[in-house]
């Protein structure tokens, strides 16, 4: 190769960096806004949340490095762990109650029937309406004393004594429960609806022609073709359970915000340990058993997802 | 008549019955709040309760502007909702833009670095994340709960998403024709992403209108506070004016409502994404 070409060669691979060097700067001016305030706020306080679990701070004096130590109180002391085992609770019951109904409410509102918009409206906007206005309703229709909604309802039409909800520590979770299907119900059916029309048609014929009845088809076309959903569907309720709070503030928080070991859940442990005790070591790792928990079903959820796209 | 025709009335009737009882589930509560907003305290309780015919009592939709400075709250939620959705449909639209159509240097782990932290739930970091921005001497403070929400991973993956199903070819013809990239973000690919661009306007207003646990945290002085904190605390304090805890919530669930039933339609093709696979 002559110094001729060999120059020409280089200048041609400076001239290819320095076009490809501006491109990448363009690129990175795109990503620049976001990412910086995503780095400096989301990613940093994550990493920094992983160090302050094996730490004892109060935010303002040195930190202390106590290695596992927060980790072994937290399972000592009975606030936490009743924290821990009324989420399992919570998540326990809502999870597959809310799956029945948002799929109950999604076969019936696939129908053709008349107002169906209506209906799925209806349905879906407690979701979006702001929990502080529906939970004001909740509580006072759901009052201990004989004069609210429910109460009337079980005594004049079930003739059951009436119950204290919220109020009692034997129901507080129940009313929890109830509020909770009612208000997400609605999401879910939209992600079933979608499942739903994504059936094909020729399935349900091939069902008819076999002679299948419409139970025999929910059983054998329905249900089969929407297990992607399903599981999709279970993953993002189970992860939103764990993340429960605002719901007990709401119903079962007293005037001052306090709850009682019959209703904390773990979110609201890592925020009054937080905010109310200052205690950020023990604070935070609480936080990680909560991520510990909502990354194990992700990555069920992930194995599953590849599952379905082998099937 | 036919067995089979005896059937579809059947059934007819059967789903006319559970969408009774669907709506009546659904409704009662609103009916309630709505009723319930225009009566005089004492008479909310009585049994059995007045559905209609009763006397409104519009005073009580004057009063709660009185006793709270709901005007403030409602100002305050306005300011924040404004500032936030318009940051997160700027910043994320620009960023998904780079990660779908750009090829650079990191791309994926970049793109990777926000899928991961969409699996860690805010709860997990609030506290280091609060912690961070006192340092910074943003407790108590309106930019604090702006930074707090607009700047989410699950706006560029959502923006990314669709960029996706975008033809590359027609970034490709718009740079033969000497087209800047941020000319083309701006003339072409921002006019053909407006589904997208509307749902997450809607998950941005609806998230931060709604939000509760971000301003708890953040905002003490009490001119700060939003809606949600502002009649949280209303109905603390007075837990016996039911009439205008019902006027409250009345008010805060209006501009919800108006944007979800202009906006439904997107809404709904939102939260399908990433349910459903095309």
């Amino acid at each position: 190769m002559s110094n001729d070409t060999a120059d020409i060669q280089v200048t041609k691979t400076k001239a290819r960096m320095a076009r490809e060097r501006k491109r990448a700067m363009v690129a990175y001016s795109f990503i620049a806004p976001n990412f910086l305030g995503f780095a400096i706020f989301t990613l940093g306080p994550i990493i920094l949340a992983f160090v302050m679990a094996f730490t004892e701070w109060d935010g303002s004096n040195p930190m202390k490095f106590v290695g596992i130590k927060n980790f072994t109180e937290l399972f000592k002391n009975d606030r936490f762990t009743a924290s821990l085992e009324n989420t399992l609770k919570y998540s326990l019951f809502t999870v597959p109650l809310t799956l029945v109904c948002a799929l109950a409410l999604a076969i019936l509102l696939n129908q053709k029937i008349k107002g169906r918009t209506f209906f799925r409206t209806v349905t879906f906007f407690p979701y979006v309406a702001s929990l502080v206005a529906v939970a004001a309703v909740w509580n006072m229709l759901f009052t201990p004393g004989k004069g609210g909604l429910m109460n009337q309802l079980l005594m004049n039409v079930f003739h059951v004594a009436p119950l204290k909800w919220a109020a009692s520590p034997n129901t507080v979770m129940l009313t929890i429960i109830l509020f909770s299907i009612w208000k997400n119900m609605g999401y879910y059916m939209v992600i079933y609806l979608a499942g739903l029309q994504g059936i094909s048609e020729d399935l349900y014929e091939a069902a008819s022609l076999d002679g299948a009845n419409s139970w025999q088809k929910f059983l054998y076309v329905t249900l089969p073709q929407l297990k992607p959903t399903t599981f999709f569907v279970s993953v993002m309720l189970t992860i939103s359970c764990f993340k429960i709070y605002d719901i007990v503030y709401m119903l079962a928080g007293g005037s001052n915000g306090v709850v009682n070991k019959s209703a904390i859940v773990l979110v609201f442990y890592i925020y009054e340990e937080a905010f109310r005790n200052w205690k950020l070591g023990s604070a935070s790792a609480a936080a990680l058993i909560l991520f510990a928990i909502v990354l194990v079903i992700t990555l069920i959820q992930f194995r599953g997802e590849k599952n379905y796209a082998n099937d | 008549m036919s067995s089979k025709t005896v059937n579809r009335r059947i059934s007819k009737t059967v789903i006319y019955i559970l969408l009774f009882v669907l709506s009546v589930i659904m409704l009662v509560p609103f009916v309630w709040m709505v009723t319930a907003s225009l009566k005089l305290n004492k008479d909310i309780f009585i049994i059995p309760y007045t559905w209609f015919g009763f006397e409104p009592r519009w005073q009580n939709y004057i009063d709660i502007w009185t006793k709270i400075p709901l005007a403030k709250y409602a100002a305050n939620t306005v300011k924040l909702t404004i500032i936030v959705t318009i940051l997160q449909i700027l910043t994320s639209s620009f960023a998904a833009y780079a990660f779908a159509k750009l090829n650079f240097r990191g791309r994926n782990i970049l793109f990777l670095a926000y899928i991961a932290t969409i699996a860690v739930p805010w709860q997990v970091y609030m506290v280091p994340q609060f912690i961070f921005m006192r340092k910074l001497g943003l407790a108590d403070t309106h930019l604090a709960i702006i930074i707090l929400q607009a700047f989410s991973a699950f706006g560029v993956f959502l923006m990314r998403q669709f960029y996706e199903g975008i033809p590359d070819s027609l970034c490709e013809a718009a740079r033969i024709d000497g087209m800047s990239e941020y000319r083309i973000y701006a003339k072409i690919m921002l006019p053909l992403s407006k589904p997208a661009l509307s749902t997450l306007v809607i998950f941005t207003f609806v998230n931060t209108w709604n939000d509760f646990l971000g301003p708890l945290i953040y905002l003490t002085t009490d001119s700060k506070k939003t809606l949600q904190i502002g009649i949280k605390m209303f109905i603390s304090q007075y837990s016996a004016e039911y009439g205008l805890i019902m006027a409250a919530s009345v008010l805060s669930l209006i501009p919800v409502l108006v944007v979800f039933m202009a906006l439904q339609k997107y809404f709904v093709a939102g939260i399908t994404t990433g349910a459903v696979k095309g």
